[in-house]
């Protein structure tokens, strides 16, 4: 293909995946009169905020997200930390059994929450943990990716460092406070990233276990409003594109970790 | 934009790349000498992988067994399990919905798992090579990624709702008349399966970009040299490199495939009828709706693993069968 050609393509590519997002935007701003009338438009007539004023005043939108935060910064926290002290393990020590823990932390990969959410959501239930946060963060936190990912990266970390501070005196705990964990930035940025996504956005298991509308997340939140909203689509995608605007803003200024960690989830047999 | 380069991308993680030795296997026969005890090491290695196995093993271990446990008793909600043998798989054997349903996951998973690695494949290549504004084409592909299922499912039934939906509104102001996206199957279908599309493409892409950095540029200019046409290298040259990838790529697709179940629940709910009812939106149904049926709907989750767990070694042996030959 020529280069013109070529740049023709994409923008057929460009108009293509661009419309669903530029629809959410335009009717996000949609007076709420023109969608009733005629149905929405990818140019509406005029413009408006009163979407996003009547979501705000009907509905505690500002508690969802607030929700939405601290159930995906938790999670977050404690994911990076497991995974992390997990994969160094299976990367750095030496102890019977290693390979095996391995391939049982990979396997669960086929387990799909889908497949054992009846049975996880009564023992959710029945350690009382249904009202709270901890519901939704504690079965999130230990993710074979995460390990996978934390594993490969110490995988080609440079044993003489760790050598050193062994001869140092360290410990095999201290050396891993002292020498690794400070080289670990470009890790846990991409581990901080991933996990804080795939939260965020979580739908299935936050709904089952967040029955009270003060507890929603964003994506629960979202369906609460497609049944309260009806086909007023006006109110529901000004919610929807708050609820994307973070992440959409993190992917274009961080780029480059967020490729960097899809890539990386790119995980071998 | 470049699209790889973290400090930390100089690792032996190319996703396209095959096995190889793992780093620590080779140096296993390193001397002990500057080694604590091996007790020592032992206990804090157990100590830090601790938190992440109890983790797994409550929220994870215990409810694949109890599932197991759950699919051969009659249970509903919290209630006390009656044990009654193989009446659930009988009753799932026999019903029309379950069928439908595995028929219908198979349909999506038959047409998004080829379309969306095809998709990605042809963009990668498309947007692999210098281009003005590449940079911007890339990153609006890779966009729908980030956003929730749940905001895509809802820009879905903007887009396909019959009556007030944007591409109906557009066909009648073509004087094309309206479609059925609701209320006929085929085109229900038809709706989930485009917006699913839509997250996907964009990952297969970024996988692929990765892998086309590890095609030797040398190779493709000999063969261009020798009078080839680019299908030709594409198919000779590109395609083989890059089979590793395609596996990956194959196998995580049809694993997000059999899982679906956030789109169809909000674009179709399953309907109209049960034509888009999947596995997981019928497990759902069975336990979390009136019914609470909750030994049945775990049957159901515990066919959805099997499923998983057959489509992925399936594939990985046939991967090394064919990595052998």
């Amino acid at each position: 293909m020529s280069k013109p050609v070529r740049f023709g393509v994409c923008l057929v590519v460009f108009a293509i995946f661009v419309l669903p997002l530029f629809a959410m935007v335009v009717v996000a701003f949609t007076p709420r009169a023109s969608l009733f009338d005629g149905g929405a438009s990818l140019w509406p007539s005029s413009w408006t905020l009163d979407n996003f004023r009547t979501a705000f005043d009907n509905y505690p939108v500002a508690r969802w997200f607030g929700n939405a935060l601290l159930v995906a910064t938790l999670t977050t926290i404690l994911s990076v930390v497991v995974n992390l002290l997990a994969g160094y393990a299976l990367a750095k020590m030496r102890f019977r059994g290693r390979s095996v823990v391995f391939v049982v932390i990979l396997s669960t990969l086929v387990v799909p929450t889908q497949a054992v959410m009846i049975p996880q959501f009564e023992l959710v239930a029945r350690m009382g943990l249904i009202g709270f946060f901890w519901a939704v963060v504690l079965p999130s936190a230990s993710t074979a990716l995460g390990v996978f990912l934390a594993r490969q990266f110490f995988v080609s970390f440079p044993d003489e460092l760790i050598d050193a501070a062994r001869v140092d005196g360290c410990g095999p705990l201290t050396a891993f406070r002292r020498i690794v964990l400070p080289n670990t930035r470009p890790l846990v940025a991409v581990m901080v990233l991933l996990a804080f996504m795939t939260q965020w956005n979580d739908f299935l298991w936050p709904l089952i276990t967040l029955r009270d509308p003060d507890l929603y997340t964003l994506p629960v939140a979202l369906r609460f409003l497609q049944g309260a909203y009806d086909a007023d689509y006006g109110g529901i995608m000004a919610v929807a594109l708050l609820s994307s605007l973070p992440l959409l803003i993190l992917f274009v200024l961080l780029q480059r970790y967020f490729v960097a960690g899809l890539t990386r989830s790119g995980l071998r047999s | 934009m470049s699209t790889t380069t973290t400090p930390a991308q100089d690792d032996a993680l190319d996703p396209g790349g095959a096995g190889g030795v793992p780093p620590e296997e080779a140096r296993a026969d390193r001397p002990e000498r500057s080694r604590p005890p091996r007790r020592w090491q032992s206990a804090a290695a157990w100590t830090m992988l601790a938190p992440n196995l109890v983790l797994l093993g409550v929220f994870l271990v215990v409810p694949l067994g109890w599932a197991i446990v759950m699919s051969f008793q009659a249970k509903r909600s919290f209630g006390p399990g009656r044990w009654n043998g193989l009446e659930n798989l009988g009753r799932l054997l026999g019903d029309d919905v379950f069928w439908r349903a595995l028929l219908n996951t198979a349909i999506f998973t038959a047409v998004c798992v080829p379309v969306a690695v095809a998709a990605g494949l042809g963009l990668a290549l498309l947007m692999n090579k210098a281009l003005p504004g590449r940079g911007v084409f890339r990153t609006v592909v890779y966009l729908p990624i980030v956003v929730s299922t749940l905001v895509t499912s809802l820009i879905g039934l903007l887009l396909f709702d019959e009556t007030v939906g944007i591409i109906n509104g557009v066909l009648r102001d073509l004087g094309l008349g309206q479609v059925a996206w609701q209320t006929d199957g085929v085109l229900a279908m038809t709706s989930v399966i485009i917006m699913t599309l839509w997250t996907r493409i964009g990952f297969a892409m970024i996988i692929y970009l990765a892998a086309l950095q590890d095609l030797d540029p040398q190779l493709v200019e000999a063969a261009e040299l020798d009078g080839a046409s680019r299908f030709n290298v594409v198919r000779h040259i590109v395609v083989p490199t890059l089979r590793p990838t395609t596996f990956f790529l194959v196998v995580i697709n049809m694993i997000w495939s059999f899982q679906v179940f956030d789109i169809v629940f909000v674009m179709t709910n399953g309907g109209p009828g049960y034509d888009t009812t999947m596995l997981v939106t019928y497990a759902y149904d069975e336990g979390f709706g009136p019914a609470r049926n909750f030994g049945y709907g775990a049957t159901v989750g515990v066919v959805l693993f099997v499923i998983t767990t057959v489509i992925v070694v399936f594939q990985v042996r046939r991967n090394a069968r064919r990595e052998e030959a």
